[in-house]
């Protein structure tokens, strides 16, 4: 063949591709074995979310942030409950903050689970997502005993939660905490002493944290590099500056380190669980869950039968809904992909002028060029597990 | 924190009086305003002043005001993990009135100018590849825009005699509802029906 024969070769990665969790279509291309440029085309799964938030009240817009990241849906209606609180200046009970932390913690392990064990899958194991999902499923029953629903819950409302939790329910969440660490430790040993795991994942997609922060990357990507940054330790929200937790970082910046910390957040997460858990059966075993504001939080059922303002509140949140001040807020939680933040810009009206919603992944994926380029075509599937990704919230 | 964002908005002000038009201090968040020339040169200080630190890129994002004469707002959201605190910074431009691209100052502007473009129509001089992100291929105006009706102009199917994808104009079996929940007791601009009779 002669010079001139030889040209780079572009592939199609996606949508159809298992590795490309959801619907992500990259150009790749080629020059043998090795990525020289890659092109995420995304937008498959584009709905219209914050078109369609304008138009809605304050609360129909909450079951929108349950299909952003739909691993982790209640981590995304905190960030729009928290923006919503923000700019109505109201306070959530503590029986409220520790149902919240508890239910973003479940979030965290539903997502991470899925996130540590399909990218297992990415490299060539197939038994850690058959166990992960075991666990997967045990949680999402508690969503579904809090809820009503195993995936979109619609739970973390402006003013608190939607319902209170029975106390066998709290009590069966502590039950699994304990259970859950041995759990993780079987997965634990199955991967991270792992010679094939380890040959696709060490030194693959290193990012130098100077890097991650021009990226705009958050969350375990910029952890994974080394930086001690946790929104719940250095802006926190609700309770966790109560909390004992620890924040696990990384040295190298790569796969393998993402991984690892993954794994230990999954423990750490677990440590904050068990003492929501605690003080929800002890000290903040009565009390309100969602705020008193009758102009914001709508009255439970029992009240409405008795009280005619009660009755009147009901009707008005349910139909007009409540009105927020004029303002803009940005207001952001450390989801398990990383900073999930929600712009919100009010014009007085019961409706939302302009909700952005800043998903951590849509960062993390525009830097696949950056991260893949040079990288063997077998590593852009690893680099991609690594990133977390997930449509819902790319794509929105 | 607001004390610190207080210190900084003055300290802002008093290094770079040309580059911001405004500081305000809201819900705890601080916002600066600038123009589109003085964009560039301001993110390039928040971002390398020891005392400011800006290196952590968060968000781009449009919004639209459809009155005023300069429609869109760019929001541009950063983060300071040195000095941990946020800043917001704003420009207001026109529907023809391009704003510089950041894309030099943070690598991660890319896409969100992308997207800003793709969904207002905000165009972005020295951006190195200004397509459409979010919506269809060969897409047609820009949805998020307030104009821009939320049923959008047309549907796709798949045409089983064309063995294709068609796309065709919108047909709504029921018109899009839009309620009006303010109270007529409160100040509407509209006369209520049968109102007119009173005054006659």
């Amino acid at each position: 063949m002669t010079e001139h024969n030889v040209r780079n070769f572009n592939i199609n990665f996606g949508p159809q591709h298992p590795a490309a969790h959801g619907v992500l279509r990259l150009v790749l291309e080629l020059d043998g074995e090795i990525v020289e440029r890659v092109d995420p085309h995304i937008g498959l799964l584009h709905r219209g979310t914050e078109k369609l938030i304008e138009a809605k009240t304050y609360l129909q817009a909450v079951p929108y942030f349950d299909r952003l990241d739909y691993v982790a849906p209640m981590n995304q209606e905190h960030a729009f409950a928290l923006a919503v609180e923000k700019l109505l200046n109201i306070q959530i009970p503590i029986r409220g903050q520790l149902i919240r932390v508890l239910y973003s913690e479940i979030g965290r392990i539903l997502s991470h689970l899925l996130n540590v064990t399909t990218q297992a899958m990415d490299v060539g194991a197939l038994t850690p997502p058959l166990w992960g999902f075991e666990e997967r499923e045990k949680l999402m029953v508690f969503y579904e005993r809090a809820s009503g629903a195993r995936m979109h819950a619609a739970y973390f409302r402006p003013g608190g939660v939607h319902q209170d939790l029975p106390h066998e329910l709290v009590e069966d969440i502590g039950k699994w905490c304990d259970e859950f660490p041995a759990k993780l430790d079987d997965i634990d040993e199955l991967l991270t002493g792992n010679r094939i795991f380890k040959q696709r994942n060490v030194d693959i997609g290193v990012v130098k944290l100077e890097d991650c922060w021009a990226w705009g990357f958050s969350g375990v990507m910029v952890r994974g590099s080394g930086a001690a940054w946790d929104l719940r330790r250095s802006q926190p929200y609700e309770c966790y500056s109560e909390l004992d937790f620890d924040i696990p970082i990384g040295k190298n910046g790569d796969c393998y380190d993402r991984y690892l910390i993954r794994m230990i957040e999954m423990r750490e997460a677990c440590k904050i669980m068990k003492q929501c858990v605690n003080r929800l059966l002890s000290d903040a075993k009565t009390g309100p869950f969602s705020s008193t504001d009758g102009k914001v939080v709508p009255p439970k059922r029992g009240e409405m039968k008795r009280s005619m303002e009660a009755l009147i509140h009901h009707f008005k949140l349910y139909t007009e809904g409540y009105h927020v001040p004029a303002g803009e807020v940005y207001a952001a939680v450390e989801a398990p992909k990383g900073e999930f933040g929600v712009f919100l810009v009010a014009d007085g009206t019961n409706k939302p002028y302009r909700c952005k919603i800043r998903a951590p992944g849509y960062a993390h994926l525009q830097a696949m060029d950056f991260i893949c380029r040079g990288h063997q075509l077998a590593d852009v599937s690893a680099v991609l597990g690594s990133l977390d990704i997930v449509f819902g919230e790319v794509d929105r | 924190m607001s004390e610190a964002l207080n210190e900084l908005s003055i300290y802002i002000r008093e290094a770079r009086p040309a580059l911001v038009q405004d500081a305000v201090l809201a819900y705890g968040e601080l916002t600066l305003t600038t123009s589109g020339e003085n964009l560039i040169p301001l993110l390039t200080f928040l971002r390398d002043d020891v005392q400011c630190a800006f290196v952590s890129f968060i968000d781009i994002c449009g919004v639209d005001y459809p009155a005023r004469e300069k429609r869109f707002d760019v929001v541009y959201h950063l983060l300071s993990p040195r000095q941990n605190l946020r800043i917001r910074v704003k420009v207001a431009t026109a529907e023809d009135e391009p704003v510089p691209s950041a894309c030099a100052v943070y690598p991660g502007a890319d896409w969100f100018e992308r997207e800003a473009w793709d969904m207002y129509g905000i165009m972005f001089t020295g951006h190195p590849d200004l397509r459409r992100i979010l919506t269809d291929y060969g897409f047609e105006g820009h949805p998020l825009r307030k104009d821009f009706p939320t049923t959008g102009f047309v549907e796709v199917r798949y045409d089983d005699n064309a063995k294709r994808v068609v796309y065709e104009p919108v047909e709504l079996r029921q018109e899009f509802r839009n309620f009006d929940f303010l109270s007529p007791w409160e100040g509407t601009d509209y006369v209520l029906p049968g109102d007119e009779k009173a005054k006659a």
